[in-house]
């Protein structure tokens, strides 16, 4: 009875040690605080109304001071127009926003990187912005051709933990590659870019250069080093599954809308709380700008339940 | 037969410790955030409806669309699957009666006649409508008009009072007449002159430049011009689409498509109210962005930044205010 107890503990002790040592090892789920089936789904969506309504007034008030965003805009000589104009317009509305540019130029007020190869250059953004964190805890990586509205971006991290690793925006895949593109904008927390910035590190696994034979797009790049550690793209939604972060203008939305749902145009192209749009000129982010920010039928209320300043000294806005 | 026992045990124990320690660091884990407050729902979604405050009921507001026949697919369908929604009722107003349904005015198509569409039209609409509407909107059928916010701007008018309303232009009459591209509004006691102008002969067809014609009859019947500007002087009713005024530009003499403003008009983001009314040469695509950007679009909790009088202050109690970023 005894070495049949003995031989019981024995059994015990191994499967403890075993499951340590999976865990440990890191393939396995338990001790890396994944929530039931998050990366499976591969999509993060923006807190729906009775989420938020569940939470305590100061719950939220804490909430929405922490949501603090850094943004990390790519310019380059050639796109001048557009660095004045992000600068003009949807810029104005993150809590930090930082131009970066390839070479330095007269009229660009930018942090030159000086550096031509995008992957390369790209790092160096990241790496900066990094360092140079102070308190913000969300980073939002764009091109300054696109579009973006900030307090939508805010709106879905709302009650995600910037010290867990969220490699959000418009999820694409390439062959069994998930990465998240770069047109439409990719949202890093401090955590996913506290790990990519050690990883690039790694001349191995995230090499500056790249293979000589063949060379990724940076977007796809960033998702094989961010996935050295752990790190998974995933498609940022809002409450009902319409992606927030858009590849295209809203006039071309609307005209792929026109042709595939005629009789519902409007709601079956994009959404009401969308976050980025790309490939609208400079004119066009103007009018977006009083389009999103001022222009609305008298009368209606939201009833949001939380409040969005506008930025100090702007007036398109 | 021992061994067998023995070896089950053992398994049995392997197995409870490898969940016992599972279990362990897996509720470890629920201390994190992630996860917890996202609900994967796949409920079917909830419709995002703005919570509309309804519509003053005491505007009833027509709308008729000057349109034609060759235009009812490719552009007049836009409208009435868009704006035109929102109308009290809705007439379009064509040479040819049909099922679109469209009004037919027993008028040829084509520019020398639009005059004779419009006093057509408006001669229908006193005949049928002077009982159970308030105010009459013209608009074309590239016109884009924010209902709401023209109930609004009509609200501080009285329509039993003479009221002719749009974009105010300053040529060929004296005291002007409003652009019919952007739209205008006559309030009952204008459509009651009107009618009478023509029925007396005091208003003729002079011209076939329909809005400066009707500004001609307007004059003659004093019915006043009111001024459409909101609290902050800013346009409402645009004769052309937002690009050509909302854009930023160094100071410049007036471009040609301002040249007739009667109120000087202003150039970039001040040009043009929060609660415009109406926006012309605008084609169907155009139609639904402007849907989409009135109606659904918008940054999530924004506090604009114009507020004029305000049913919405009622609601910031519940609002939990932030820093604006710096």
């Amino acid at each position: 009875m005894l070495s049949e107890g003995g031989s019981f503990m024995k059994g015990m002790a191994m499967g403890a040690i075993f499951c340590l040592g999976l865990s440990l090892f890191g393939t396995f789920s338990p001790a890396t605080e994944h929530g039931p089936g998050e990366h499976h789904h591969h999509h993060v969506k923006a807190p729906s109304k009775d989420e938020l309504t569940r939470l305590s007034d100061s719950h939220v008030l804490e909430l929405v001071n922490q949501v603090r965003v850094s943004c990390i805009i790519m310019v380059q000589p050639k796109i001048l127009v557009y660095w004045a104009t992000a600068l003009d317009t949807w810029s104005k509305h993150c809590d930090k926003a930082v131009f970066y540019t390839s070479e330095s130029s007269k009229a660009l007020e930018a942090v030159d990187l000086n550096e031509e190869d995008d992957w390369a250059r790209l790092r160096k953004a990241l790496k900066h912005a990094y360092e140079n964190a102070g308190d913000l805890r969300w980073f939002f990586v764009a091109k300054a051709t696109t579009f973006a509205i900030i307090e939508n971006l805010k709106h879905l991290v709302l009650t995600k933990d910037p010290e867990e690793p969220f490699y959000l925006g418009n999820a694409m895949k390439s062959g069994e590659l998930e990465y998240v593109a770069y047109e439409s904008g990719i949202v890093l927390s401090y955590e996913a870019l506290k790990r990519l910035v050690n990883v690039l590190e790694d001349e191995e696994k995230c090499p500056e250069r790249g293979h000589a034979l063949w060379t990724m797009s940076e977007d796809k790049q960033l998702a094989v080093c961010l996935k050295y550690t752990g790190v998974f793209a995933e498609n940022g939604e809002d409450s009902h599954g319409k992606g927030l972060f858009n590849s295209k203008s809203v006039d071309s939305l609307i005209t792929d809308s026109m042709r595939d749902n005629p009789t519902n145009v409007v709601e079956g192209c994009c959404s009401d709380l969308a976050v980025t749009f790309n490939g609208m000129s400079p004119n066009q982010m103007q009018v977006m700008m009083f389009g999103v920010y001022r222009l609305r039928p008298y009368g209606h209320d939201f009833h949001d339940l939380l409040v969005f300043q506008p930025p100090e000294g702007s007036d398109n806005d | 037969m021992k061994n067998l026992t023995s070896n089950f045990i053992f398994t049995t124990g392997l197995l409870m410790g490898f969940f016992c320690l599972h279990f362990l660091l897996d509720s470890n884990s629920i201390k994190g955030k992630r996860g917890h407050f996202i609900k994967h729902d796949h409920h079917h979604a909830v419709k995002n409806q703005a919570a509309t405050v309804k519509s003053n009921g005491t505007i009833r507001i027509l709308c008729w669309i000057m349109t034609m026949p060759k235009y009812l697919e490719t552009r007049t369908q836009h409208v009435r699957a868009t704006w035109a929604k929102h109308c009290d009722r809705v007439l379009y107003m064509s040479s040819k009666s049909t099922d679109f349904p469209t009004v037919g005015l027993n008028v040829s198509e084509g520019r020398e006649n639009l005059y004779w569409k419009t006093i057509r039209a408006f001669q229908f609409l006193h005949q049928h409508h002077m009982h159970d509407m308030d105010w009459f909107l013209k608009a074309d059928d590239d016109t884009f008009v924010v209902m709401e916010n023209l109930r609004h701007t009509l609200s501080r008018f009285d329509t039993e009072k003479p009221w002719y309303l749009g974009r105010r232009f300053a040529p060929f009459i004296k005291k002007g007449y409003m652009s019919g591209g952007a739209g205008y509004v006559l309030s009952k006691e204008a459509l009651r002159r009107f009618t009478t102008g023509f029925q007396t002969g005091k208003c003729t067809h002079f011209s076939a430049i329909e809005d400066m014609a009707l500004g001609k009859c307007m004059e003659t019947m004093e019915v006043e011009l009111g001024d459409t500007r909101d609290e902050k002087g800013r346009q409402t009713f645009h004769p052309f689409p937002l690009d050509h005024y909302v854009i930023r530009t160094p100071p410049r003499r007036r471009p040609w498509f301002m040249i007739y403003d009667f109120y000087t008009p202003i150039e970039g983001p001040g040009c043009c109210s929060d609660f415009a009314v109406s926006f012309h040469y605008i084609r169907p695509p155009q139609m639904y962005v402007l849907e989409y950007l009135t109606h659904h679009l918008r940054a999530y909790g924004y506090r604009y930044r114009y507020h004029p009088d305000d049913k919405t202050k009622s609601n910031t109690t519940e609002h939990v205010e932030v820093q604006s970023p710096t």
